[in-house]
């Protein structure tokens, strides 16, 4: 056992050695998150020109599931201690002892290796190569260099969610181009006012654990500011792909839609906490976390809805 | 390592872990979806391979 493991196991009362199930390995997965990485990264395949045979198409959404998921584990390796002490992931299977540390770096690094090999053997060398990236962004530039330094964490290592529909599209396509640099950019700026929100109603958990958090070193206030700006820019680059023509009426009907009431509930966190009442500003910010999840995936899969035959109607 | 420092005698000694039935059953069931696993990722290269290949497998020199 790590040391993690056995101060976890000893601050459980765990007095015995556990063994990790199948479950408990598959939690380290992050199957919620990686669920939202392979619906994006079957857009990107979708959307991109050309076609893919479907069982290349199969093996490419699994190497991105499972690069996605070993980088969960890879993170749970890393971020054990601190898993530990917040509420939010101290069921996670390491803080819980059932993992060790090590197996989970052991088991995120295997599948790691395994899915970036198999994406470039089976399907094509972008697109391994980006997986690679993204698996390398997470652990090294996000889990381990900026999350516990800058406030900007989230900012910059949103990079590595944004990656999949990329990932997607080079799968088909083999290269990368303007229309999967939009599709990279949604999520991006998706990123910052999703988990500023999050941190908003959770940031005694990640004050309590030293994670510069926005709210935890710039305050609420800021925080409110700072997610209300993003919201706003979020909109239009939502908006890009119906002006660069890869998306028609329908997107553009439905995502303009989303969008208001995006902002309407980051106004809404907003003007809760310029009028100084801070419970009614932390209900409205896990209001605004929860529809955020809701809002990615209704844009994404509006870009699905347009693939049906018929109902794709350029608007330029 | 402390086990390098013991004798033959007291390294006899040393109680293996006991595994309870409960641990043993969850090893087991952890082996089978392991096995499963790596016979689905088998089953899909073999897939793979084939698509790739594609006619090409007939064209070949006798």
């Amino acid at each position: 056992m790590s040391d993690v493991s056995i101060e976890t196991a000893k601050a459980t009362g765990a007095d015995q050695l556990q063994i990790g199930t199948a479950r408990d390995f598959f939690a380290l997965l992050k199957p919620r998150v990686m669920s939202l990485v392979v619906f994006t990264g079957i857009v990107g395949m979708v959307v991109a020109p050309g076609s893919i045979h479907p069982v290349l198409g199969f093996m490419a959404l699994l190497c991105i599931a499972v690069g996605a998921g070993a980088s969960g584990a890879l993170n749970m390796w890393y971020d054990a201690d601190i898993d530990a002490r917040m509420t939010r992931t101290a069921e996670r299977p390491v803080p819980k002892g059932k993992v060790t540390a090590g197996e989970a770096l052991g088991f995120g690094a295997t599948l790691s290796v395994i899915s970036v090999v198999a994406m470039g053997l089976f399907v094509n060398y972008t697109a391994a190569a980006l997986l690679g990236i993204t698996i390398g962004f997470y652990l090294f530039i996000y889990t381990m260099w900026l999350k516990r330094r800058t406030p900007q964490n989230i900012v910059i290592g949103g990079a590595a969610g944004a990656f999949p529909p990329m990932i997607g599209w080079a799968a088909v396509t083999g290269s990368v181009s303007l229309e999967s640099i939009v599709l990279f950019a949604i999520i991006f700026m998706w990123t910052p006012p999703h988990f500023w929100a999050l941190a908003l109603y959770r940031k005694g958990d990640y004050e309590g654990v030293g994670v510069p958090m926005l709210p935890v070193v710039a305050g609420k206030h800021e925080t409110r500011k700072q997610i209300l700006i993003y919201s706003v820019l979020l909109v239009p680059v939502t908006l890009a792909p119906v002006a660069l023509g890869f998306a028609g009426a329908v997107y553009g009907a439905g995502t303009a839609s989303l969008g208001a009431i995006f902002l309407a509930l980051a106004w809404q966190v907003w003007t809760a906490g310029t009028h100084g009442d801070e419970v009614e500003s932390d209900i409205r910010a896990k209001r605004l976390f929860l529809f955020s999840i809701f809002y990615l995936f209704l844009i994404f899969a509006l870009f699905l809805v347009e693939r049906v035959p018929g109902l794709y109607m350029p608007v330029i | 390592m402390a086990l390098a420092h013991m004798d033959e005698k007291s390294r006899h000694d040393i109680e293996p872990p006991v595994w309870s039935d409960d641990m043993l059953k969850q090893r087991r069931a952890r082996a089978k979806a392991m096995a499963w696993a790596l016979a689905g990722f088998m089953i899909l290269v073999f897939a793979v391979t084939l698509v790739k290949l594609g006619a090409n497998v007939l064209d070949r020199p006798l």
